[in-house]
């Protein structure tokens, strides 16, 4: 972790930009993580937890391997986004925020994704599926299924 | 090409990159984007090489790949040039085709040109596309003709060139004149006068200054930012190079949201290629200027986008807004002087420079200049990126441009300025728009989204949606906002669901009184609008819910039930296989029947019922109880 933390520097301006990374190499922020960020910037283990609960993109826990995201920006809202939202929580059996028992999916939501034309939008593990209906559901998770 | 010492390099560069350019019969340009990505324009490339590869017509026909054409409707698309003939919504299969008849034998093809939705004439060329026949795209022009992630394709269509005369003819006072007397307003939603800003920011004394791109597109439906840093983030760069010769920068920040993959990619990708070429670093072009951009990405807080908590942020801190003054302009980032503007506003400052002050204040209204990008979308048939002049009226964005409401509804409203703004009815369709006159009729102009609502969107709902995102958004510092906020959307959610009593109008109102006054940013501040003008033009909505527990645009769940009409139903099973919970009883040929104890509302039945069949209907009020109680008395009855 130390060697990792060596190519930032040692500014608390680097603190957004090392728990991204983190995020992305490791799926989550362990304590461990936030201890030697800490000792990296020199700033308090609990200021890091305050600004990595305060964003939506870190996440103190595993998530799946799978990441599904269903858009909840105005134009998905109208055009039926909750009902996506709610099949999905249907079908994996979870809630949004959670993770399936095996691992496989993390449901979320996010506020807008700046494709309103297209949508109710929905997005797996960065791969976009434009005008999704509550019947286009199936089809999108099985490719992920196997 | 080595680094620009002095402008006549550049202008050797330019006329360099003209005569390399091949001279194609036909040019084919693939819109890309992340709407044209996610719509599949990336198979449609892949087989567009293909069959020019397969037919030997590389040394031909050009493809060339640009960032959102705006339409986004009608993704994916392509434009084939010279004729400039328009062809929407492709697939790979169409590719040989078009190829052969169109590319190869100038025929165009009916299948896949523009169909009016309301007249069903049809448009082969883009210029005679209504869509784009009223628009102004001063500022999206481009984007049909650069390869975002080439900067020859930008120094072609006069790049740099404004940064040149900026550099070498103007002095910072001159600069920030043209801009002030250009009348550009800020047009991340708050529209202060640009020029006067950087002057302020310019008379600050410091050793330090900074300036800042604010690319936190955060409101909901508003995407005008993410396709000018996808489509032509050169633009944006050029401008906050100006800005900051202007006020006397050397350190630049662009902050964009962490929801925008390809912008990031497309603005890294810009930033090392100005770099590379001398139009960033020290002695840009030559000159004694010194100059650099580092890109931050957002963590996905929508308070981000307010410019204190913006820069909160960029210190690697929780994006809290704090008190003003002192502005941005005097303390702002590590507390120096700090001059933050929008993305759109910054991709204007290379068209003024270019183009003068005096040409770009002729387009507009007499106090808002300009154009602006709006993305329309909702129940509209034209969804897509829209750049009009001010003073254009609603009427003609969603009618002319917009191309009128989905499946022949009626108008209700159109929402603007995202969850700061506001719900403008069918009565003031002929407001000409600019800052001033939205902000009369109860909404602002905001970043420029536009979301069109039919006779099927329900306003309680509407508010309810934008009080929920707010509250879920607030940072919590201040009380009114963190609290206030969740009780609006406590009361809200009451009267959607049937629980509305007399006297939450009052309360709503009240609350919104102190939510407004007693916070600190503009989150807070504007928070409680979209309640405040559904509650102003569409009153008699919220009182429905609360006194007859109705809902009459059918949206709210637990004020409707679903019933299938035993006369119209004709027993296909449809609805039956697509309810999640079988709550539907039935056989082939026979009337179907929904238990309404198990119903979970979703709709499944009421999309799938064949068009010529509709015998899934909602009910609400007394006709939904009198058809409950029908329901009841059958049951008991089996």
């Amino acid at each position: 972790m130390e060697k990792y933390l060596k190519e930032f520097a040692t500014e608390q301006k680097e603190l957004i930009h090392i728990l991204h990374k983190t995020q992305a190499e490791y799926g989550y922020i362990s304590p461990e993580v936030i201890t030697a960020i800490s000792k990296h910037l020199k700033i308090s283990e609990s200021e890091i937890y305050g600004v990595l609960t305060f964003y939506k993109a870190f996440s103190l826990e595993p998530r799946g391997e799978h990441i599904v995201t269903v858009c909840m920006g105005t134009a998905c809202h109208v055009r039926g986004g909750p009902q996506v939202a709610e099949e999905m929580e249907r079908k994996l059996n979870i809630k949004v925020g959670q993770t399936t028992a095996d691992n496989k999916f993390t449901l979320e939501t996010v506020n807008c994704l700046g494709c309103c034309a297209i949508g109710p939008v929905v997005v797996v593990d960065g791969k976009y599926y434009s005008q999704i209906t509550v019947k286009k559901i199936d089809g999108i998770l099985k490719d992920y299924k196997e | 090409m080595e680094k620009i010492t002095n402008p006549e390099q550049l202008s050797e560069w330019k006329e360099e990159i003209l005569s390399r350019r091949p001279q194609y019969k036909k040019t084919i340009v693939v819109s890309s984007g992340t709407c044209g990505q996610a719509s599949g324009s990336l198979p449609v490339i892949d087989a567009l090489d293909e069959e020019l590869e397969k037919r030997r017509l590389k040394d031909t026909v050009g493809v060339e790949i640009t960032g959102c054409h705006g339409f986004c409707e009608l993704e994916p698309n392509i434009i084939i040039y010279p004729e400039e003939i328009f062809y929407g919504k492709l697939e790979p299969k169409d590719i040989p085709e078009i190829v052969e008849r169109t590319v190869f034998g100038d025929e165009v093809l009916d299948s896949y040109t523009y169909k009016e939705p309301q007249t069903g004439k049809k448009s082969a060329f883009q210029k005679d596309i209504p869509f784009y026949g009223k628009q102004m795209r001063l500022l999206t022009g481009n984007n049909f003709r650069i390869d975002p992630r080439s900067i020859e394709d930008y120094v072609r269509l006069d790049g740099y060139q404004a940064l040149t005369k900026v550099l070498f003819d103007k002095t910072s006072e001159e600069v920030i004149l043209e801009i002030e007397n250009s009348g550009l307003r800020g047009r991340g939603g708050g529209g202060f006068p640009t020029g006067r800003k950087w002057a302020i920011c310019r008379k600050a004394k410091s050793d330090e200054k900074y300036v800042i791109c604010n690319a936190d597109e955060g409101d909901p439906g508003a995407y005008m930012d993410r396709s000018l840093l996808e489509g032509n983030p050169h633009s944006v760069i050029e401008g906050m190079i100006i800005g900051a010769y202007a006020i006397g920068a050397t350190e630049g920040y662009i902050y964009v949201r962490m929801e925008y993959p390809l912008a990031v990619k497309h603005l890294m990708i810009a930033l090392e290629k100005a770099t590379q070429y001398g139009f960033l670093g020290k002695s840009i072009m030559g000159s004694e200027f010194h100059f650099n951009i580092h890109l931050v990405e957002g963590a996905g807080a929508f308070v981000s986008g307010e410019e204190t908590s913006l820069m909160a942020s960029i210190e690697g801190k929780r994006a809290f807004p704090r008190q003003r003054p002192p502005f941005p302009a005097q303390k702002g980032l590590w507390g120096k002087p700090t001059n933050i503007n929008n993305v759109e506003t910054w991709a204007n400052v290379p068209l003024i420079i270019n183009r003068g002050a005096d040409w770009y204040s002729k387009v507009g209204t007499k106090k808002s200049k300009g154009t602006k990008i709006f993305s329309l979308v909702g129940k509209i048939n034209n969804t897509g990126l829209v750049e009009v002049p001010m003073g254009i009226t609603l009427r003609e964005i969603i009618y002319d441009i917009g191309g009128g409401i989905k499946d022949n509804k009626k108008f209700k409203a159109v929402q603007t300025g995202g969850p700061s703004g506001g719900c403008i009815p069918v009565e003031k369709l002929d407001l000409p728009i600019d800052y001033d006159t939205l902000a009369k009729a109860g909404s602002i102009m905001g970043s420029g989204g536009m979301i069109v609502m039919d006779e099927d969107t329900c306003m309680v709902d509407v508010a309810r949606y934008f009080l929920n995102f707010t509250q879920e958004e607030s940072c919590g510092k201040c009380v009114p906002c963190r609290i206030g906020t969740k009780q609006m959307v406590n009361i809200l959610t009451r009267i959607t669901e049937g629980g509305g009593e007399e006297g939450d109008i009052k309360r709503l109102k009240d609350l919104s009184k102190t939510i407004k006054t007693g916070s600190l940013c503009g989150l807070g501040q504007t928070a409680p609008n979209p309640v405040l003008t559904t509650l102003r033009y569409f009153r008699k909505e919220y009182e429905t819910h609360i006194r007859e527990k109705s809902c009459p645009a059918l949206v709210c769940k637990a004020l409707i039930s679903y019933y299938i009409e035993p006369d119209k139903c004709v027993g296909c099973l449809l609805c039956l296989k697509s309810c999640p919970v079988d709550a539907i009883s039935g056989e082939r040929k026979k009337v179907h029947v929904i238990d309404q104890d198990l119903c979970i509302k979703c709709g499944a039945c009421f999309d799938v019922c064949p068009p010529k069949v509709t015998a899934v209907s909602k009910y609400t009020g007394k006709k939904r109880k009198s058809i409950l109680k029908k329901d009841s008395l059958k049951r008991a009855k089996r």
